[in-house]
């Protein structure tokens, strides 16, 4: 992807207790990952609305990653 | 390490040499005053709890691996510091020496420990694991690093222990070896490490660094504390105290916590502590909520409903670790103008004392009624800021935090420009949620203040003791027709103390108590409700009859136990139980009884018979201990009989290996056997064969003794059904799942239920009384408080909307919906806060949108939506 410069903007919805927790794991372990990821902290992935998704994909989501 | 900075007075040029003072005007704050000194304060207590944690080995321990010789030679704990991500080398692991990447790495367990020569005859415990978690981890920095634990035995008896080793050996290929290392030395630009193994070979190996698993010794202050205390210590200067008052020291309301109290690791100190906590709160219940100042707030600013969005937002430096990356005063800058933003700034640690005060004031000043910080995770620090809003009388739920550390600075490290646009998408977005947050209400929920304890067992009894010494009704129901569970067949403990006594006294005052109601041939049938709030029906067996009655209560301990796994196959063999096989439950109340024939002349152990990877996957911890004990016993009666023990690993951890090596003393012999290589049983007429390869003699020996004994594991008793009546999780195993292992090791996932006891995991009975203590403690929190707070997030009905479907009641998982009748007669659906965990299943599946959930409004998570689209222009 990065080869033709598609830089996609992918939309994260983060449960609080295991995703959420994990990012933040992973930011004291310093573990790099592409900066791409805008995220959204619920406090359980069981929050997530179908429309949410959608509603995502119509703001210009190229992706939706949902961790939980 | 303490939580700030502090002075270290060996390096600091002004308490040495009385100059510099450099500190004192930079330090903002002005929290440095060399001027103060220490004072002798007195206090007036009824109880004190010594956990002075451990001390370090002697150096005579370390120095013969030319520890302090050689740079490379580093102990455990320094070992866990380079690994350490803020550690000297940024979590790499490098040679001290020359700054190499090591490619060879050696751990020597048992520096210190099992060690007359240091006069620590005990085994430290905690040391096997946590060199197998070392090993690990810096195979995770570099897989290819080549690791080898040298090792006596590995004694992984904790829960869930062996499956970390196994992942060790099998997932990441690190290298266990039984030997002894006779020492270590410099050699070239390496370390050579010597070695002789159980046949007698001696061999050598180089390493590039060489790691020793240092063990605990007794606090340095530990004889000047039992001397101000007036309290006795054991041989090896710990705090001595007894199986059945495993936190009592010689002297009356002192309690001892922790590794003072023998070494042990992180989860049985936490456990520990609880239980001291416990035992003084109970002793002091008179003086209960006495010198208690609680902390009182301006009154909370009412919002009216159209009342405009006045957002402050803080974006944090962090010190360095935002700033270094992320453009803080352009993300600080990009806020200008932004929708209802009236005020932003900078600020250097948001966390800070002073950028709190800084907080309340603009609050003040700018009128403000929502804030954001944007710095660090929520699940760490909104609490703080949540208080600083309610310190400046604003609502707390009114804040809202973006992340632009932990998920942002910290992980794109090498991409400044990418990190600082992230920010300012993720401020945006925050600020967007802000403008539609609301104030939500504190809840409370009142508390029935009693208790149910399920299983009558030693667990069960010293709970119920311990909640009724605190104040509280408490009700203990067996499932038999008598209490004390396994206690009714321990005849003894390793040192020697008489169980059956214990049992006695423990069940008399158990009795006694007019504030334990004991229910005997009773089990729960069904539970329903929420901490605080649980309703129970208890079936008790009377004659073929079942009556059934219903109490109330608040918490609920789980003491239900376990027995004895009676394989029936062993090491391969089909086993007969008879008089002459038995298990060592079974030897032992042989030993205890009065025949004259009760020792035998010959007898084979067998340990790990059915655990270990055969029917049960794990240690069950007691087992090593209770043969040894039971081979003593013979030894006691007959000095001439011989005891042959054939094990895995032995696993007589803390003081239970001076009985290790009594035994040894006193001729037990001691055969380590190998899974790829197990001892044969064979029963032919009556006759037993058991043939083994002997590791000394380096040949296939056979014996035919009078009795084999079978050291089999332990396994929970009914945790299945229970676990599906309470909602609690089981392990592979079928023990109780601890809410955190190491942090939580007494409360389980649902609030208000704790566990203790086998139905834990295995465990040897001062073990199961700490535990049962800890359990009591916890539970009696909740009780003592006669009220539980509820996180106001939870989901909120709103019953106009509702058309009473049931969806929600059917999808929560926490039954934390009810159906109840709502003013026009129809069901509408109700949150039970106390249970809500605010997970937002109802609220996402509700079809009239009936149920929304606090601070994670549809409206709010739109809005951040929309926001994520939004670029704004600069």
């Amino acid at each position: 992807m990065s080869q033709n410069g598609f830089k996609p903007k992918i939309l994260g919805f983060l449960c609080n207790w295991c995703c959420y927790a994990a990012a933040d794991s992973a930011g004291v372990s310093r573990y790099q990952y592409p900066p791409n990821l805008r995220t959204i902290r619920v406090m359980c992935t069981g929050r997530l609305d179908p429309t949410f998704i959608l509603r995502g994909f119509v703001e210009g989501a190229d992706g939706i990653f949902t961790g939980g | 390490m303490p939580a700030t900075y502090f002075i270290d007075p060996n390096a600091c040029l002004h308490l040495q040499h009385d100059t510099c003072q450099i500190c004192v005007p930079v330090c903002r704050s002005r929290a440095i005053d060399f001027t103060q000194k220490p004072v002798e304060k007195e206090l007036n207590v009824g109880a004190v709890i010594m956990s002075p944690g451990f001390g370090r080995v002697p150096d005579e321990a370390l120095t013969k691996y030319s520890y302090g010789k050689h740079p490379d030679v580093v102990t455990s704990i320094e070992f866990e510091r380079l690994l350490n991500p803020s550690g000297p080398f940024a979590g790499n692991v490098l040679c001290l020496s020359d700054k190499r990447h090591p490619k060879k790495l050696a751990f020597i367990q048992c520096v210190g420990s099992r060690d007359l020569g240091c006069n620590n005859g005990y085994c430290s415990s905690v040391c096997c694991m946590y060199a197998i978690k070392e090993a690990m981890v810096a195979k995770e920095h570099d897989p290819d690093l080549d690791i080898t634990i040298y090792y006596m035995d590995i004694r992984t008896q904790g829960k869930d222990f062996d499956a970390a080793q196994k992942r060790a050996q099998e997932q990441f290929g690190i290298k266990f070896v039984r030997a002894r290392v006779a020492d270590v030395m410099g050699w070239n630009n390496r370390l050579k490490l010597t070695y002789s193994t159980m046949a007698g070979t001696h061999s050598f190996e180089s390493y590039d660094m060489v790691v020793l698993s240092v063990g605990l010794d007794a606090p340095k202050s530990a004889r000047e504390l039992a001397e101000i205390g007036d309290f006795e210590l054991n041989q090896y200067d710990f705090c001595k105290t007894e199986t059945f008052a495993p936190l009592a020291s010689s002297k009356e309301g002192v309690f001892v916590a922790g590794a003072f109290q023998g070494p042990k690791d992180i989860p049985e100190s936490v456990t520990q502590s609880s239980a001291a906590a416990g035992i003084a709160s109970g002793l002091l219940k008179k003086q209960r909520g006495k010198g208690i100042v609680l902390k009182s707030y301006p009154e909370e600013k009412q919002l009216a409903a159209d009342e405009e969005a006045r957002i402050g937002v803080f974006v944090c430096h962090c010190g360095i670790n935002i700033s270094s990356v992320v453009d803080v005063p352009g993300v600080d800058k990009y806020l200008e103008g932004m929708e209802g933003v009236v005020y932003h700034a900078e600020s250097l640690y948001s966390c800070s004392q002073d950028a709190q005060e800084t907080i309340k004031q603009k609050i003040k000043e700018h009128n403000l009624n929502r804030v954001v910080v944007a710095a660090c995770s929520p699940r760490t620090h909104e609490p703080l800021f949540q208080e600083t809003l309610k310190d400046a009388g604003l609502n707390r739920c009114l804040f809202e935090m973006v992340n632009i550390r932990d998920q942002c600075s910290w992980v794109h490290a090498n991409e400044p420009e990418e990190a600082t646009s992230k920010s300012k998408d993720l401020v945006r977005m925050g600020v967007a949620k802000a403008r539609h947050i609301q104030p939500l209400a504190e809840q409370t929920v009142p508390v029935i203040t009693k208790a149910l304890v399920i299983g009558g067992g030693v667990a069960g009894m010293t709970a119920a003791m311990n909640i009724a010494d605190q104040g509280f009704h408490c009700t203990l129901i067996e499932k038999n027709d008598t209490l004390g569970g396994n206690l009714n067949r321990v005849q003894h403990t390793v040192k020697g103390e008489k169980v059956p006594e214990l049992f006695k006294q423990l069940s008399a005052k158990v009795k006694k108590n007019k504030l334990i109601d004991v229910q005997t041939n009773t089990e729960l049938a069904s539970i329903s409700g929420f901490v605080g709030n649980f309703h129970s029906v208890l079936k008790t067996a009377k004659g073929k009859k079942a009556e059934e009655n219903t109490i109330d209560h608040g918490v609920v301990i789980i003491a239900t136990g376990g027995r004895e796994h009676r394989p029936e196959k062993v090491l391969g063999a089909p086993i007969t139980y008879s008089d002459k096989i038995l298990t060592q439950q079974e030897l032992e109340i042989r030993l205890a009884g009065k025949g004259k024939n009760r020792a035998p002349k010959s007898v084979v152990m067998i340990q790990c018979a059915g655990s270990r990877g055969d029917d049960l996957g794990y240690c069950s911890k007691i087992c090593c201990t209770n043969a040894v004990k039971n081979a003593l016993k013979i030894k006691e009666i007959n000095p001439d009989y011989q005891v042959i023990i054939l094990y895995r690993d032995i696993r007589t951890y803390g003081y239970a290996e001076d009985a290790y090596r009594e035994a040894r003393e006193k001729g037990v012999i001691f055969i380590p056997y190998e899974m790829d290589n197990k001892p044969k049983i064979e029963t032919k007429a009556k006759r037993i064969t058991v043939s083994f390869f002997d590791p000394i003699l380096q040949d296939e020996v056979a014996v035919s003794p009078e009795l084999l004994a079978l050291s089999v594991g332990i396994v929970p008793e009914g945790t299945e059904t229970l676990s599906k009546l309470l909602k609690v999780p089981v392990t592979a195993d079928d023990f109780f799942l601890e809410a955190h292992v190491k942090l939580r090791p007494v409360e389980l996932a649902v609030d208000g239920v704790y566990v203790c006891g086998l139905a834990h995991s295995p465990k040897p009975l001062d073990e199961v009384i700490v535990q049962a203590q800890a359990a009591a403690a916890k539970a009696a929190i909740p009780l003592v408080r006669g009220s539980v707070s509820v996180e106001p997030i939870v989901s909120h009905v709103d019953k106009d909307l509702c058309i009473g479907c049931g969806i929600c009641t059917a999808l929560c998982p926490y039954q934390a919906i009810q159906m109840v009748k709502g003013d026009d007669k129809k069901p509408k659906a109700e949150t039970i806060i106390a249970s809500c965990t605010a997970c937002g299943i109802c609220a996402s599946h509700c079809p009239t949108f009936a149920i929304s959930m606090g601070g994670f409004t549809n409206e709010q998570i739109f809005s951040q939506i929309k926001a994520f689209g939004e670029e704004k222009e600069e």
